[in-house]
């Protein structure tokens, strides 16, 4: 009996540890390379700099943090880049045809807002769909419409740019551009889309289910879970975190072309599986999310402060880092 | 009775499928093969080639200008076969995707007694264009770092962004290099922006973050200067430094023309070098005027006193 209550107590205590490291692992690895950046280049620590580095992870970090759920049912989504694309190309139109009758206010930037979120919500929600209704697998359907996002906003743009109305432009900026108590906007709105990721994820009905879906496709579904809404949903909240993210990307150039956005579905996987979320889905970490987008941006900052490095090496240089960092982690949790 | 209306329906049927055939004899068919709009180059490489499509048609009315565009290299050449085949080209102008993979085809089409024009782009072999028209990459290279010697007085710390690692960035920065090598300014570091607004906003806020002084920004595209403004902006060191794009975006072209500060120039690389191959291909065959040859166009320096010449406010690019 009491030899029973030890062993379960080790077993317990163990668990404890390895579910700690898996958590503290990729914030290892933010310190770890904040170190390496010091190391180089001092200017790495100056404030500038870091608000540089923890904003620009804002637009993939806010796109990975509904990655996140997708991942976490076992699916993917690669259609966010293009999706995010035309999103803002759609917005920057939207604004432009708008001022032009009620004037540069901000009831234009909420209206086009609005219109973003809406996008964002269909797009979603018709992945989703053909996914669980035309029995596709999720790889190929997303690929689909990657492809179809990304052209739409090249046709919109005429093959060249979008560019927002100057009067919208002064107005918009400061969405990018501005500070709340000091902090960049877009960090705020990082930090508020992943409490909320958090509270859904861990607290909530729905977050239990998509995680059930990811460890056992089959259980789930004869456990009386309607798996193809709440996979529908992950797409469709994945669909309004594209759309936020084109909400703050939009004002800071004002522009949108056929190259925006243009590989941001494979850095938030990657800001994903880094975090610590298993790409064959059943469990999940929100917070390994953020520090794997942070990881993200860290390494290209580094790489532009430092001379040291081949620049035709880059490619690699980030390549290593990142197989080193989850190196790293998953070797350290095994132990 | 019936039979006589059997053979005249077939007559008539015959000779409305046969006129227009033999109409079409009388005209000379051109046809145009480019890139599909991808970005804001080749978007204004179609812009220019429909808008000269339809000057050559209302000028000249026994021409006849077929435009394809084409998503890869093999789509291209598929499109070239088309052209042929269906539309029966009697002269192509053609911007190739890449030089090698459509090398033998439009050789093919040579071979069959086709005009060719290329431009941009050149074939790999020698002897199949008639007409070649390029912009020169050297000289682009070459007049930005003359104009960037020039302003700075041959002294002073300079950044540079690159666009994409091909042969094409390679000539740019090796001529920029060449012209300022033996002065007193100094590259303080250079990156790959890979001709990208994001890339060269992000590349721009490092450079910023991590040199204290620069007195100039070589973009080499207008793209990346676009980014680049904006990380200068957002640091508030518009008054310390300058920035050199190239290839003739009208926004830039217009910041120039009015005077901007930040943007005293722009050097030309312009998509409407596909209008100077249709053009010169159509004079072939509507005059008597010589124009079998090379063309490469000029790296022209725009300045706030020429700026005018080249702002084409309609024009996607």
């Amino acid at each position: 009996m009491n030899q029973l209550t030890t062993t379960r107590q080790a077993k317990l205590k163990e668990l404890r540890s390895r579910m700690s490291w898996q958590d503290v692992g990729p914030f290892a690895a933010v310190i770890a390379l904040m170190i390496l950046g010091t190391t180089i280049n001092p200017t790495f620590l100056s404030a500038a700099n870091l608000t540089n580095v923890f904003t620009r992870s804002a637009f993939t970090g806010i796109i990975a943090i509904g990655a996140t759920f997708i991942i976490g049912t076992g699916s993917i989504d690669l259609s966010v880049g293009s999706m995010a694309a035309f999103n803002s190309g759609m917005m920057i139109i939207f604004m432009n045809y708008l001022v032009k009758t009620w004037g540069a206010s901000w009831a234009v930037i909420l209206a086009a807002m609005g219109l973003s979120m809406v996008l964002g919500a269909v797009g979603g929600l018709i992945n989703g769909f053909v996914i669980t209704k035309g029995r596709i697998e999720s790889f190929i359907v997303t690929l689909g419409t990657m492809g179809i996002f990304r052209s739409l906003v090249t046709y919109l743009a005429d093959g060249g740019t979008l560019s927002l109305n100057l009067s919208m432009r002064g107005l918009y900026r400061p969405v990018y551009y501005g500070t709340l108590w000091g902090i960049p906007i877009p960090l705020i709105a990082f930090f508020v889309v992943a409490v909320a990721g958090a509270v859904l994820l861990y607290k909530t009905r729905f977050g239990r289910y998509v995680l059930a879906i990811g460890s056992n496709y089959d259980v789930a579904h004869y456990s009386a879970i309607n798996v193809n809404r709440i996979r529908t949903l992950t797409y469709i909240l994945q669909g309004i975190c594209v759309a936020i993210a084109t909400i703050i990307y939009v004002p800071r150039l004002g522009s949108a072309s056929s190259t925006t956005g243009l590989g941001w579905e494979l850095e938030a996987i990657a800001a994903v599986i880094i975090g610590g979320t298993a790409m064959k889905g059943g469990s999940a970490k929100i917070w390994g999310t953020v520090a794997g987008a942070v990881i993200f941006s860290i390494i290209g900052n580094i790489l532009n402060l430092s001379d040291a490095i081949s620049q035709y090496l880059n490619g690699a240089v980030q390549g290593l880092i990142i197989i080193g960092a989850v190196l790293l982690q998953r070797t350290s949790k095994d132990q | 009775m019936r039979r006589t209306i059997v053979v005249l329906t077939v007559l008539t049927l015959f000779t409305l499928l046969i006129a227009p055939a033999a109409l079409a004899q009388d005209k000379v068919v051109i046809g145009v093969s480019i890139p599909a709009a991808t970005h804001g180059w080749t978007g204004g490489i179609n812009y220019w080639a429909r808008v000269t499509q339809e000057r050559l048609k209302n000028t000249y009315p026994n021409l006849e200008i077929i435009l394809v565009t084409a998503g890869s290299a093999a789509e291209q050449a598929n499109t070239l076969e088309d052209l042929y085949a269906i539309h029966n080209i009697d002269a192509l102008v053609i911007l190739p995707f890449e030089s090698d993979p459509l090398t033998d085809p439009v050789e093919m089409l040579k071979m069959q007694g086709v005009f060719i024009t290329v431009v941009d782009r050149g074939l790999t072999k020698e002897g199949i264009a008639d007409i070649y028209v390029a912009g020169d990459n050297h000289a682009m290279g070459r007049v930005s770092g003359e104009y960037m010697v020039e302003a700075l007085g041959g002294k002073g710390d300079i950044v540079v962004l690159r666009g994409i690692p091909t042969v094409i960035d390679n000539y740019r920065f090796d001529s920029f290099m060449e012209v300022i090598e033996g002065t007193e300014i100094n590259v303080l570091d250079w990156q790959y922006a890979n001709w990208n607004r994001d890339d060269g906003f992000q590349v721009m806020q490092d450079f910023l973050a991590r040199f204290p002084k620069i007195d100039a920004v070589w973009a080499q595209d207008d793209d990346v200067a676009l980014g680049v403004i904006e990380a200068v902006k957002q640091a508030g060191r518009e008054d310390e430094l300058f920035i050199v794009g190239g290839a003739g975006m009208k926004e830039m072209i217009k910041r120039v023309m009015d005077g901007d500060r930040l943007i005293p120039v722009d050097v030309l690389y312009p998509p409407a070098m596909i209008a100077t191959g249709m053009e010169v291909t159509a004079l072939r065959f509507v005059s008597n005027a010589s124009v079998l040859g090379e063309y490469i166009l000029d790296a022209t320096l725009v300045t706030p006193e020429n700026a005018h010449l080249y702002y084409f406010p309609d024009s996607p690019f």
